[in-house]
């Protein structure tokens, strides 16, 4: 299982710009799996990324546009991305600014189809 | 309207900052002896001394288990139900260990309250005054600093 989901995020790993990956469990907010560079708090991102995506859920669902499958947050200093991997995980990727957020966001759902 | 009350003011406003980061619905800081140092979110002092009490011989028997297996402590434990969940870790801090008990809701999470609480245990850490001396205890000056401490708890 834990190979199983580190090849899946070594695919969104090897996009040049992506600073790290990481399984989140949706509600609980915890890390899976992760492969991330080593300045990289993956708990709190997993926490911060869990939570965002509940809210922005819940702010897409009052709108009634569904479910979000994909979230973007762009920042000064790079992206926070994630894909929904099911109802349960979330996969999600902090890059670099000027990544190709299109190649990502590709490999994200491969690792989101792995994972379920 | 929920309020911070706190018997040590060094306390409160790292206990404020935790509780708006973290989503807490309820908190309480106390000893591993169910001693309350501060509280946030409890109405009536019966449910504060329960949860102390109840927070305290969790710890204990949690201790109990890591010393039947070698392990030095259990640092934190969670439990989850539909509408809330529990977290429960202790810190060592100059004035000796300290056990917070976080209620949660569905607006927060585990990894929400596990990753603010590191940053509330070491900021209180940071904050903690050094021990006093301990001072000889009069009765004439105990039903006085129960009072006072009631007082601080559970101001009305």
């Amino acid at each position: 299982m834990t190979a199983r989901l580190q090849r899946a995020l070594g695919g969104v790993t090897r996009v040049r710009g992506v600073r790290g990956a990481l399984i989140v469990a949706r509600e609980d907010g915890l890390v899976v799996a992760d492969a991330l560079m080593e300045d990289i708090r993956g708990n709190a991102v997993a926490a911060l990324a869990a939570s965002l995506t509940r809210r922005i859920g819940e702010a897409a669902r009052a709108s009634g546009v569904g479910t979000p499958q994909f979230l973007h947050l762009e920042a000064t200093g790079g992206a926070l991305l994630a894909a929904a991997a099911g109802d349960e995980m979330l996969v999600v990727a902090v890059t670099e600014v000027g990544v190709n957020v299109g190649l990502v966001r590709l490999e994200m759902f491969r690792a989101a189809e792995a994972v379920q | 309207m929920s309020r911070t009350y706190s018997v040590e003011p060094w306390v409160v406003d790292p206990l404020k900052g935790f509780v708006a980061e973290a989503d807490a619905r309820m908190v309480l800081l106390m000893t591993p002896a169910g001693q309350v140092i501060a509280q946030y979110g409890f109405t009536r002092a019966v449910d504060v001394m329960a949860a102390a009490a109840l927070g305290a011989a969790i710890v204990s028997a949690a201790g109990a288990v890591a010393r039947m297996l070698d392990e030095p402590v259990f640092s934190a434990l969670n439990h989850q139900g539909k509408q809330h969940g529990i977290f429960l870790a202790g810190f060592d801090t100059p004035r000796g260990r300290m056990v917070v008990l976080v209620v949660y809701g569905r607006e927060s999470s585990p990894g929400l309250v596990q990753l603010f609480f590191e940053e509330f245990a070491r900021e209180l850490v940071a904050k903690c005054p050094e021990p006093e001396a301990p001072k000889p205890i009069l009765a004439k000056d105990f039903e006085r600093d129960l009072n006072e401490t009631l007082n601080a708890l559970f101001r009305a």
